[in-house]
């Protein structure tokens, strides 16, 4: 896997952003940032009302999953370019979710909207409709997704990596400081899990750093790189930032991201957690 | 400065015993700047969060008791701020950038 093939940047939107075969597709968490504007024939997706079962807690199936790239207008042999707000926390969500059904060709648009706008580059507030198509998913590739037991049993054991802020990993924050709702029962860390936070990975513009400069990052923070990985952080969005640096541009393959993450595990009964700035003991 | 609550964001509904806000705008020559990004690092400079500015020019956060740094970026400027929050307080902040030349 090489960078070229899963990012892109603004110019490369720019130039092929209109080509036939390419989606643009805009992914947030509060779509009114869509509404306002957005770049010139992306088509929106809702994390939370698009990507999320309305009544379970999980993702949509696969039949709702083609339903809804079907009504978008998303074909299986497109290139889609994901981009969003929040660092493209949820535009990496929605890329990992694309390869977890399987979709070929995915790619994220480096800086996400924020370097688009502290460019200055072109919004429009134009509605954008795509011919329908019979989307296909594919069975959801449970190599890449974690689940709560794995992260129980890996504790001591595989490599856990929480990608939160500092204070959320201590349980000294329950949320990042901007949603102080969706916090889980208890505040703290899955017991040997270190931490690398997400925003470690990106520059102040949201760009990702070189892969040079992430190997860096992650060797010296102690990951070990020849035990599974399971990455996670309050509702999977930043650790998907992450895994999407793992596997994606760092090329690991043992790499999930457990989803679930704190507001799961920290309102497990029973379970250990570990407060504090340490790893702790398994 | 605590609880000075005068054209800033209302904080009805929101538990303020228990939440340390920090909230303000960002402001150019005066005028809201809407579209701007506010990130919030920690005493180690750590980012914690990040908002972009509402079509008022205002953000917000919910920090925890200590200093910390707020870092506006928005087309042409960059600037580093820093505060100290508490809980039970509402900390009002407005950010000035410079005047854009071009």
């Amino acid at each position: 896997m090489s960078r070229q093939e899963v990012l892109v940047d603004a110019d490369w939107v720019a130039e092929h952003g209109s080509d036939s075969g390419v989606v643009l597709v805009e992914v947030d968490e509060d779509t009114t940032a869509y509404d306002g504007g957005h770049i010139a024939g992306a088509v929106k997706l809702d994390w939370k009302t698009d990507l999320q079962d309305p009544v379970r807690r999980d993702f949509v199936n696969s039949e709702q999953f083609e339903a809804l790239l079907s009504e978008r207008g998303i074909g299986n042999d497109d290139t889609v370019v994901l981009y969003g707000g929040n660092n493209n926390w949820f535009a990496a969500y929605a890329y990992w979710y694309f390869k977890l059904y399987g979709h070929d060709d995915v790619r994220l648009l480096d800086g996400g909207r924020k370097k688009w706008e502290l460019e200055a580059r072109e919004l429009t507030a134009e509605t954008v409709t795509r011919p329908a198509t019979e989307y296909k998913a594919g069975e959801p590739d449970l190599a890449i997704r974690a689940f709560r037991d794995e992260v129980i049993a890996s504790i001591g054991k595989d490599s856990l990596v929480d990608v939160r802020s500092p204070d959320e990993f201590a349980g000294r924050l329950l949320a990042p400081a901007h949603l102080p709702q969706e916090q889980a029962q208890r505040g703290g860390h899955v017991p040997t899990a270190i931490n690398v936070p997400w925003s470690k990975a990106a520059n102040d513009d949201g760009t990702f750093k070189s892969d040079d400069d992430l190997k860096d990052l992650y060797g010296s923070a102690g990951l070990d790189f020849d035990r599974d990985i399971i990455a996670y952080c309050r509702i999977g969005e930043r650790s998907a930032h992450t895994w999407f640096v793992l596997h994606e541009l760092l090329g690991k393959e043992n790499v999930k991201n457990y989803d679930g993450s704190w507001t799961e595990y920290g309102s497990l009964v029973g379970v250990p957690v570990a407060v504090g700035d340490e790893p702790g003991e398994a | 400065m605590c609880g000075a609550t005068q054209g800033g964001l209302s904080v009805q509904g929101i538990d303020v015993t228990k939440e340390a806000v920090i909230q303000g705008r960002v402001l150019r020559s005066g005028e809201p700047v809407s579209g701007a990004y506010v990130r919030l690092l920690d005493s180690g400079g750590e980012f914690t969060a990040e908002v972009p500015t509402s079509a008022t020019g205002h953000f917000r956060f919910f920090a925890g008791d200590g200093s910390w740094t707020l870092r506006t970026l928005a087309p042409g400027a960059q600037t580093d701020r820093q505060v100290f929050a508490s809980r039970g307080n509402v900390l009002e902040v407005d950010v000035l950038l410079d005047a854009v030349a071009a």
